[in-house]
């Protein structure tokens, strides 16, 4: 500590002549102070810090967190504070100065890039603070932008660390540090090869800045260089590709483009001719060439570069590329560290897009879920589905508005929405499908219009709109296994719930009392009937069910999506999807089709990664074929439960 | 198939089949002649009213409006026949509407750019290659969706007929190749109803790509200039789309009453009723349907050549699936399995929905509540489509059976065949 | 998913009265006519909503002062129900029926270009409030929204020389103003001197959800150590699922900002905004300007719509000025005639409300100031960078074709001028 004070120090007396407080530079650059630039903020800021004034920190650490003003009458600074007046003062020499109302004071608010450059200033003061949380704040100050200079007060800094945590953290900042910045190549070396196959994104963002490389062209041998490869035009490069790289160095005349030869020829016309050639006949590229070429040939135009000269030019340089990292040993252990670190990187990405084909396949289960069991054992077309799925996640919101605390609200809105959209299923049921059992077809239509009119009764109370569906704070964030493998904490509580909705369904179908009516009623309703079981009655409780299923579906994925009207809308033609390339009238089916459809999609996106929108349609053309080959989905039921 | 003349009854029929033939026979003619009547009667009003031929007492967008609607009533005729008359709820035919609006629209916006580019370029003081204006055009086109290149389905643009062959081919060999796919492995009914519906999702979100050829989002604008006419008032424009529309839908409307009053016309509501009999019978069954269902698709495509000039702009959200449920509905509004049913059910709602959205219809004020029908139309009309199929199924039909004294045949409550697209016999005439 | 319902409303409106009655006319004195052509239903009624309200709001207060010319205004409002084909058939309703002396109007781009047709057909005039892709200038329409140079350029200039962002991820939905947006900054990033490599461009649908593929591709996007920037041209509803996912990943401002110009204080009241804090936006307004015009403006508009909780927004402020500037134009012009009012429009200077002053150039762009601010935990913004007013420009610098191209409605009379050729392109717009 004392000999970081002493380097200040020395700073402050080596650099400037006299050593200025804090006020003094303060309003010296009142102007830059007051609206920073990145790029000019650097020398006030660095004499800030070097100003030895025990201000200094202060100053800088309320002016990175948006707590500096300026008066408006004299534009004096303040560190401010809230208070029930508008703002405690304290003024620069760390005197309070009262207090000001709101409107007198501007507050400063430096941008994030200069926030950077005070982080980084700060770090000299706070690296060995004895707040744990300030020392963590000045380390990732390091890590987001690292400096040569941030190495010799990291490396003093690490003895006198306590926190084992914060230690480890150091530890491996200064061998990242090491080995971009060290002088000493052995050095450097024996930081890369620390690290292994690490899979830190922070060590590759190390690593391959020493690996950058550019091309270049020389007419001798490239000596002096670090080489990584030898380019062979034909092959390596185009000769284009060649010749254009000769252009930007400088080496080669410019190519003669079709715009600039027009131009050129417009600028020669006399009576009607260019070169010889009138200019009527002009219409195409070898007339205009043949023009061109006979007003080289008089000397009325530069000449072009042709293709003869490109050729020579191209065999008369050599073409590398080369790393702008001098030390080859260097390059070398760094290369190999990352084709190391690369190997284990291509395992973890595919186990990352598996996890989000699992997740999104989760999703679609989800709110196919409801529909298996309407659509798929009952054979009830419901084109409200969706509908149901919106009405839950709406639930969802409006007991969020009434019930405080994000978790109690949850609680709450699951078994609310479950009621709610039961409730809904029934009344649908009584009103409409009843009537339509033996017509498919109609009901179709029936639902669907149930489904606009639902949608537009959304519009009119909720707007139009997206709302807030909040997740509670312990569903924030991401279980993180590295840094590629990661997937959010509410992803994973949504294939929870779709994994619980799968056995809870199965319990239901296969264990209890209204499972085995349920399926009696589907498979032959008159013998049920006269085996006392009353159709009615179990045809309205499975679509209720079907229903509120969908209900809580339409809160869960309404804390991971978007809240609006159309939810449901854009979930209705891939859950029928789902359940129709998985096998109607089985769960394992919905299971199957959502778990494809959504591995499928990940896998295209994956293959395409710049277009999610093909993905979607590659898929569903995808369904249209599939279905060719299995009409009856992958697992089509057998026997008599199959039907006619 | 037997290609006997349609107009010979087929000799499988059965004796009670020809009696229930009969009467319809003779109520259908009244009815074809009836329509067409009417439509001449519109057409010369219009006409009569029009800016550009009559006292102008119809404004100009209105004279489209009705053309477009006419347009509606041919693709609901086609739809239709594709599920009133052969069972199959085909959720996908707006897609082959639109289809035929991209065809010609490219054509359109071709052939209108490059004009304008030649214009351009010929004030330069070098004559353009050839190349040039290819290049023009494609950079006109596309530089309003940040792209500079004619993709290859633009090779034909450059011609009215090849385009107009296209607008023939493109919906038909689709139809062809899905209903080939689909019809062959058996799938029928509802499933039928999702993977066609899927395939219109499927392709309007490929053509809401930007990359997918036809500009995405934006799609084809500028549709209602024609080219080489660009100086003629769309006051005359307007007036000859709605001859033409009124002529394709008197024509198609002729053709198809012709078509189904005969044998032909037998066998697609034989199938509608009971595909499994007339399988057995020995028709082929998969040849009907594919043909109706590629026949159809080709009608569709012929409309919206005639709906999107007049329209102005085509785009993706044409093709939504929503888009092919209201032309089932509109026809399930006007009564299916009877042509007029659908022209009425077409014109009617799609009218009446233009008016309560247009903001122009009296809002109802409850007192403590006003119902604004901006707002509220869309679950009045969601609610009317639940009622119909409850409670009426003939939709308006049923207005005119009242009139004309026809009654539904009595089959106790079942409808007249096993299969789901069969009518019910509430639906139907004797 | 956008779902047109345009099969519902093909007709016009005129469907059953108008036809064959001309228009009742209700007021006893002679009027000047206003249409406002905003969505009132269907997906864009919640933005194009809060316009239309602008417009009534501005339209009563010019009234309230004694109209214009004399004679009170009167607004025409229509509902073109978020459906494209519709836009142009109501425009063409507004012109020649109504016969309204002025349009203000449409968000969206594809429904500018469905009714640019008509408007230069009737010769109508038509302001257009939102920020936009540029490269189109027609004699008939005004635009009063930011062209890129005055929002997407000055941003990559803010994280190029203010954050020193060295690899940039160019995240939109899939449409028109996203795409060209990124074209030209792709451009201008390479005139920078960034390589094409280090620029990532992604596309997703209207309304995307699924995030978590993307996200993470654009953290590991950091793996050769450069800073990563987001520029996100991601439109509607599609930013909620995004920024949730940015949340759930962790996703830092300081490490990975995302700089989005389609996000404004409306779009963030879905949204829970505390872990979101610093994340950029730019616009050329926002509703935490501290100035005394826009104070005044945001108590007139919450007095209007008698709600404190309305938020106010940059295309509100495109309406604010470039009706003022009409009433001006056709006050100095002394008619109501289109050709005229055009004229004077040119030249017109407003003060805007972020206390510095808008004047209409030649080729019918604005000046603007171009603002950056971060997200604050209350969903509004700090405002931290404000530029000088920038004037609009109609074709970008910083494409090969359009860097040729010039607008100028005052001298030249033509809005895409070759600069080379001397010569008039076009008088008409593409579309």
């Amino acid at each position: 500590m004392r000999s970081l004070i002493l380097a200040v120090l020395l700073a402050c007396f080596g650099l400037h002549a006299q050593c200025d407080t804090v006020a003094q530079i303060a309003t010296a650059h009142a102007a830059d102070i007051a609206k920073p630039s990145r790029q000019s903020i650097g020398p006030v800021i660095a004499d800030l810090a070097a100003s030895g004034d025990p201000m200094a920190a202060k100053l800088l650490e309320a002016w990175g967190n948006k707590a500096l003003g300026q008066r408006k009458a004299d534009k004096a600074f303040f560190l401010l504070a809230p208070d029930p007046a508008g703002y405690a003062l304290t003024d620069l020499t760390g005197a309070s100065a009262g207090t000001a109302a709101k409107s007198d004071i501007s507050e400063l608010k430096p941008n994030a890039g200069v926030r950077g450059l005070i982080a980084s200033a700060l770090v000299q003061f706070t690296l060995s603070d004895p707040d744990p949380v300030r020392r963590a704040d000045a380390l990732t100050s390091i890590a987001q932008d690292p400096k040569a200079e941030s190495l010799a007060p990291l490396r003093a800094a690490i003895d006198s660390e306590t926190d084992p945590a914060l230690k480890a953290q150091k530890q491996r900042l200064e061998r990242l540090l090491t080995l971009r910045f060290d002088t000493d190549p052995a050095a450097r070396i024996a930081a890369i090869d620390s690290f292994g196959s690490d899979l830190g994104l922070d060590l590759r963002a190390a690593l391959n800045p020493l690996l950058a490389t550019s091309r270049i062209a020389t007419q001798d041998d490239g000596a002096g260089l670090n080489i990584a490869r030898v380019l062979h035009p034909g092959r390596d490069l185009t000769a284009v590709e060649a010749y254009d790289l000769l252009v930007t160095t400088g080496a080669a005349p410019a190519r003669l483009t079709h715009d600039d030869q027009k131009k050129a020829l417009a600028a020669q016309i006399t009576d009607g001719k260019v070169g010889g050639i009138a200019v009527a006949d002009l219409t195409d590229q070898a007339a205009r060439d043949r023009a061109y070429t006979a007003l080289e040939a008089a000397g009325a135009v530069p000449t072009a570069a042709t293709d003869d000269e490109v050729t020579a030019a191209i065999a008369a340089h050599h073409f590398y590329e080369a790393y702008a990292e001098p030390d080859a040993s260097v390059t070398a252990a760094a290369q190999a560290a990352l084709a190391k670190i690369s190997r284990v990187v291509g395992a973890m990405q595919v186990a990352d897009l598996t996890l989000d084909g699992l997740s999104l396949a989760a999703i679609y289960f989800l709110a196919a879920i409801g529909l298996a069991i309407t659509f798929g054992v009952m054979g009830v077309i419901n084109m409200a589905h969706g509908e149901f799925i919106t009405m839950g996640a709406y639930t969802g919101y409006v007991v969020q508005q009434i019930v405080p605390g994000y978790t109690a609200s949850l609680i709450v809105a699951f078994p609310l929405a479950f009621a709610l959209t039961f409730g809904a299923g029934v009344a649908l049921e009584r009103l409409v499908i009843r009537h339509l059992y033996k017509r498919p077809l109609e009901t179709l239509l029936a639902t669907f219009g149930i489904s606009i009119a639902l949608q537009q009764l959304f519009k009119n109370i909720f707007g139009t709109q997206a709302r807030p569906l909040t997740s509670p704070p312990w569903l924030d964030g991401a279980l993180t296994l590295n840094d590629v493998v990661s997937i959010s904490y509410i992803r994973i509580a949504i294939f929870g719930l779709a994994l619980l909705f799968l056995g809870f369904f199965l319990y239901l179908m296969n264990r209890t009392r209204l499972g085995l009516e349920v399926r009696a009623v589907t498979q032959n309703p008159a013998m049920a009937a006269s085996m006392g079981i009353n159709p009615d009655r179990i045809n309205m409780l499975t679509f209720g069910l079907g229903s509120g299923i969908a209900g809580i579906a339409g809160v869960a994925i309404g804390l991971f999506a978007k809240v609006t009207s159309e939810l449901g809308t854009d979930y209705i033609v891939q859950s029928f999807m789902t359940v129709v390339v998985g096998g109607v009238g089985n769960i394992w089916g919905a299971l199957a089709g959502a778990t494809m459809i959504g591995g499928f999609q990940k896998a295209i996106e994956w293959l395409n990664p710049s277009n999610t929108l093909a993905a979607q349609t590659y898929m569903i053309l995808f369904i249209i074929l599939f279905i060719q080959f299995r009409p009856r989905g992958i697992i089509a039921l057998k026997g008599r439960a199959a039907g006619d | 198939m037997t290609h006997s003349s349609p107009r010979f009854p087929a000799p499988s029929q059965a004796k009670t089949s020809q009696h229930i033939l009969r009467p319809r026979k003779m109520a259908r003619i009244p009815a074809t002649v009836g329509m067409l009547a009417a439509l001449a009667i519109l057409t010369l009003a219009v006409t009569l009213l029009s800016p550009a031929f009559g006292m102008g007492e119809m404004s100009t967008s209105f004279v489209k409006t009705l053309g477009k609607t006419l347009c509606l009533c041919l693709a609901a005729l086609a739809m239709d026949i594709v599920w009133g008359y052969t069972g199959i709820l085909s959720l996908g035919h707006m897609a082959f509407f639109a289809i035929g609006g991209y065809m010609i629209g490219q054509w359109l916006m071709y052939a209108r750019t490059q004009e304008i580019v030649v214009q351009a370029l010929a004030s330069g003081p070098i004559p353009a290659t050839a190349d040039e204006v290819a290049q023009g055009v494609a950079t006109q086109i596309f530089g309003v969706v940040g792209g500079s290149d004619m993709p290859m389905i633009w090779g034909f643009a450059h011609s009215l007929p090849l385009q107009l062959v296209l607008v023939v081919a493109v919906p038909g060999i689709l139809a062809l190749i899905f209903g080939w796919l689909a019809f062959r492995s058996r799938v029928t009914g509802v499933y039928l109803s999702i993977l066609t519906q899927a395939m219109t999702l499927a392709l309007s979100l490929y053509l809401f790509q930007n990359d997918s050829g036809l500009r995405g989002n934006n799609g084809l604008s500028g549709l209602q200039n024609l080219p080489a006419l660009g100086d003629v008032s769309q006051d005359l424009v307007s007036i000859w789309f709605f001859w033409a529309s009124a002529l394709a839908l008197g024509l198609v409307y002729l053709g198809l009453s012709w078509g189904i009053s005969g044998k032909f016309g037998s066998v697609l509501r034989a199938i509608r009723d009971d595909e499994a009999r007339v399988r057995f019978l020995g028709y082929p069954v998969e040849v009907y349907k594919l043909f109706v269902f590629t026949l159809t698709a080709v009608i569709c495509g012929l409309a919206g050549v005639l709906y999107y000039p007049q329209a102005g702009i085509i785009n993706p959200a044409e093709l939504a699936p929503i888009a092919s449920i209201y032309l089932a509905v509109w026809v399930a509004i006007g009564g299916r399995g009877r042509l007029y049913g659908a022209v009425i059910g077409a014109a009617f709602v799609s009218l009446l929905s233009s008016w309560f959205t247009g903001g122009r219809a009296p809002s109802v004020n409850l007192g403590v509540y006003t119902i604004d029908w901006v707002d509220w139309w869309q679950v009045l009309l969601g609610l009317s489509f639940v009622a119909v199929t409850l409670l009426a199924p003939k939709g308006i039909g049923g207005l005119f059976d009242r009139l004309t004294g026809q009654r539904p045949p009595n089959r106790k409550g079942a409808p007249l065949g096993p299969n789901e697209g069969a009518l019910q016999e509430q639906e139907a005439v004797e | 998913m956008k779902l047109t319902r345009r099969m519902l409303l093909t007709g016009g409106a005129a469907a059953f009265v108008a036809p064959l009655l001309t228009r009742p006319v209700f007021a006893s004195e002679e009027t000047i006519k206003i249409g406002v052509l905003h969505s009132l239903s269907g997906t864009m009624a919640i933005s194009e909503t809060t316009l239309k309200d602008t417009m009534l709001m501005l339209i009563d207060a010019q009234n309230a002062k004694g109209g214009v010319l004399g004679k009170k205004l009167e607004a025409v409002v229509v509902d073109p129900a978020s459906d494209w084909p519709l836009f142009a058939e109501k425009a063409r309703e507004l012109l020649t029926v109504d016969k309204v002396a002025v349009m203000f109007g449409c968000w969206t781009s594809v429904s500018r270009k469905s009714v640019l047709p008509v408007i230069e057909e009737l010769n109508g005039l038509l302001f257009y409030p939102v920020q936009y892709e540029g490269e189109e200038s027609s004699k008939n329409v005004f635009y009063t929204g930011a062209a890129p140079n005055q929002q997407a350029i000055p941003a990559t200039d803010y994280y190029l020389n203010e954050l020193g962002i060295q690899k940039f991820a160019l995240l939109g939905t899939d449409y028109v103003y996203p795409r060209t947006t990124n074209n030209i900054l792709e451009a201008y990033l390479i005139s920078k001197g960034i390589a094409k490599e280090d620029i990532f461009v992604n596309y997703t649908p209207f309304g995307h959800s699924d995030w978590s593929k993307i996200v993470s591709d654009v953290v590991a996007l950091g793996a050769d150590g450069k800073k990563v920037g987001v520029l996100s041209t991601i439109n509607g509803d599609a930013n909620i699922g995004f920024y949730k996912e940015l949340a759930a990943a962790g996703v830092k401002a300081d490490t990975l900002p995302v700089c989005a110009f389609s996000v404004g204080e409306e779009e963030l009241s879905g949204l829970d905004t505390s872990n979101l804090v610093g994340h950029l936006a730019a616009w050329n307004y926002f509703e935490s300007a501290d100035t005394a015009e826009n104070k005044a403006w945001i108590d007139q508009w919450h007095a209007y719509t008698k709600n404190d909780k309305r938020t106010t927004n940059d295309p509100m402020e495109a309406h604010y000025i470039g009706f003022n500037m009409w009433v001006n134009a056709v006050t100095a012009a002394g008619t109501v005639d289109v050709d005229a009012v055009s004229d004077a429009m040119i030249g017109q200077k407003f003060p805007n409300l972020t206390g510095t002053v808008a004047e209409m150039l030649p080729n019918h762009h604005l000046t603007k100031p171009v603002l950056i601010g971060e997200i604050r935990a209350d969903g509004q913004f700090d405002i931290i960078s404000q530029t000088d007013p920038v004037p609009g420009d109609a074709w970008t610098d910083y494409l090969p074709e359009s860097a040729v191209l010039e607008s100028d409605w005052k001298d030249l009379k033509c809005g895409m001028y070759n600069k080379e050729t001397k010569t008039c392109v076009q008088l008409k717009s593409n579309y």
